[in-house]
């Protein structure tokens, strides 16, 4: 059975703190049993804090001053949400890098409840200055990102999460990977929604574009590749996450854009996070539903 | 009267007049003075560091977590040499590297950038893990406001600290008693709780800051409450 996105992760964090020495892990509990050879092994630079999210952003930014590459991991809303302030002042003003991986999507565990979920995470880190931020779609994507993103010295964010592409893509860091060209739309599928879009658009003339860097967003590209009057955005975060960059990249090449996500809302279901896609409109029905519209001109929310 | 344009070492008889050239900031007075005699003693006599080599690997790190009212902070500095003594004139204006909040991209020898309460100790606690990885014999020294504490951060970093033995941490509370609701049983009893070897002296008596900033605590972080007046 093929590694998820985060048993290839404990699997790679261990290889390079084997191997690196200026590699760190910052742990807030989460993950330590995952790591817990490396904790282990390396204890002066593998270092769980507990259950302290603040501390762990603030002893990575002191970690990056001593001259470390420190990676930090968490369930997404506490890796981003609780310790926002930190990642914004300890790491972005103090103008330090860290590699953030977060696990859990957007609601990978919605049996967990709201409290679990953060699929707010792309639109909250791209709101601050100097964040590369991964949406792999893929195991092996999510492993090619995180070891480029261990050799820089950059503010990172990965995005793990429990869905997964059948297939891996010969993706390049920081570009738009074209799936496929059409004449009639473009449309823009984000991580692991990359296979329910292409089910969604198989008898469609449309123009597939791939995205695992979320940003800086590879604007060249869609410039590149444009099919037809509209731009689609399917991401598997909030609603309208990347529109803001597919409008600046398209100033001035008059396109009707439309936006299929995660709907900004309280959601008070569990369940699986099938089920949630599905509520959601991100399964291949909904993508398809949604898409038609938006193709004859009609609103997809 | 100060000589301005250069770069002398000047001493503790000029750092009134070094922050009188600081103006805009009176709001956070109390708050600069509070912090002078303090950091007056962590540079004069404690701190190894050099102006000439601020990037040392193995330098002890000044951290003003308290970042509001660093004009204290900005006359020692000035008066010993990390920058000029015509700089603090341009305290606060739009083309200044000195603001209201220290920014250690702007300032020679300023190790983080602070301002929001309750960040310095977390990083600090990261430093003293890095320093500890590299072997390094240098120090981390944070400064802290009794009111700064407020900030539950700093209760992450003061827990953890303490189980993590990190001794080449050493945290100064500047206690002008002005936390809210105060602190029962007075600071330094907080940080005894968590493991830290903790003391509390006269916030303007140089030669008591001298002595405990350099008492023992073996295996342990050491916590200075520096208690002053609240008028600063």
């Amino acid at each position: 059975m093929t590694a998820t996105m985060r048993e290839r992760f404990y699997e790679t964090a261990t290889e390079l703190v084997d191997r690196e020495e200026r590699m760190a892990v910052v742990l807030a509990d989460i993950g330590s049993s995952g790591m817990s050879r490396a904790l282990q092994a390396h204890p002066d630079r593998v270092i769980n804090v507990g259950i302290r999210e603040q501390l762990m952003i603030g002893v990575a930014s002191g970690l990056a001053l001593t001259g470390f590459r420190p990676i930090v991991h968490s369930f997404a809303p506490f890796a981003v949400e609780r310790p926002f302030e930190m990642l914004k002042l300890d790491l972005g003003h103090v103008d330090v890098g860290a590699i953030v991986v977060s696990v859990g999507g957007s609601y990978d565990t919605a049996v967990y409840g709201r409290t679990h979920e953060a699929p707010e995470d792309v639109a909250l880190l791209s709101t601050l200055p100097g964040w590369r931020i991964y949406v792999p779609g893929h195991p092996a994507e999510a492993d090619q990102l995180f070891r480029v993103a261990a050799m820089g010295d950059d503010r990172v964010y990965l995005r793990l999460s429990e869905q997964s592409n059948r297939l891996a893509r010969p993706i390049r860091p920081g570009r738009l990977y074209v799936e496929r060209h059409g004449t009639e739309a473009t449309i823009i599928a984000a991580g692991p929604l990359l296979d329910a879009t292409l089910e969604a658009t198989a008898d469609m003339d449309v123009t597939v574009l791939y995205m695992t860097t979320a940003r800086p967003f590879d604007g060249d590209t869609l410039r590149g590749s444009l099919a037809g009057e509209l731009v689609v955005l399917v991401e598997p975060y909030q609603t309208g996450t990347s529109s803001a960059e597919v409008a600046a990249a398209l100033a001035d090449v008059p396109r009707r854009i439309a936006a299929i996500g995660v709907p900004n809302a309280e959601h008070r279901k569990y369940g699986t996070w099938q089920e949630h896609n599905a509520a959601h409109g991100l399964d291949a029905g909904g993508i398809r539903a949604r898409i038609l519209r938006a193709l004859a001109a009609v609103p997809v929310l | 009267m100060i000589q301005t344009g250069t770069l002398p070492k000047l001493g503790y008889a000029n750092l009134r007049g070094l922050m009188d050239l600081q103006l805009g900031d009176e709001k956070h007075a109390p708050s600069a003075t509070s912090t002078l005699d303090v950091i007056w003693v962590l540079y004069d006599r404690i701190l190894r560091i050099d102006p000439d080599r601020i990037d040392d690997p193995d330098r002890d790190r000044f951290l003003l977590s308290k970042g509001h009212g660093p004009m204290a902070y900005y006359a020692v500095l000035a008066a010993k040499g990390f920058i000029a003594v015509e700089t603090l004139r341009t305290f606060g204006r739009y083309d200044s590297v000195l603001g209201h909040h220290p920014d250690r991209n702007l300032v020679p020898g300023v190790e983080i950038s602070s301002g929001s309460l309750g960040h310095g100790l977390g990083i600090g606690v990261g430093m003293a893990l890095g320093l500890r990885a590299r072997r390094s014999p240098a120090r981390v020294f944070c400064l802290v406001g009794d009111a700064e504490l407020d900030e539950g951060s700093n209760h992450e970093a003061i827990a953890f600290a303490g189980r993590a033995r990190l001794d080449k941490l050493i945290c100064v509370a500047v206690d002008n008693r002005s936390s809210t609701h105060g602190w029962p049983g007075g600071l330094a009893a907080r940080f005894a709780l968590e493991g830290w070897s903790s003391t509390a002296v006269d916030g303007r008596d140089c030669v008591a800051l001298e002595r405990a900033l350099t008492a023992e605590h073996r295996g342990r972080p050491r916590a200075l409450v520096a208690v002053v007046d609240s008028k600063g």
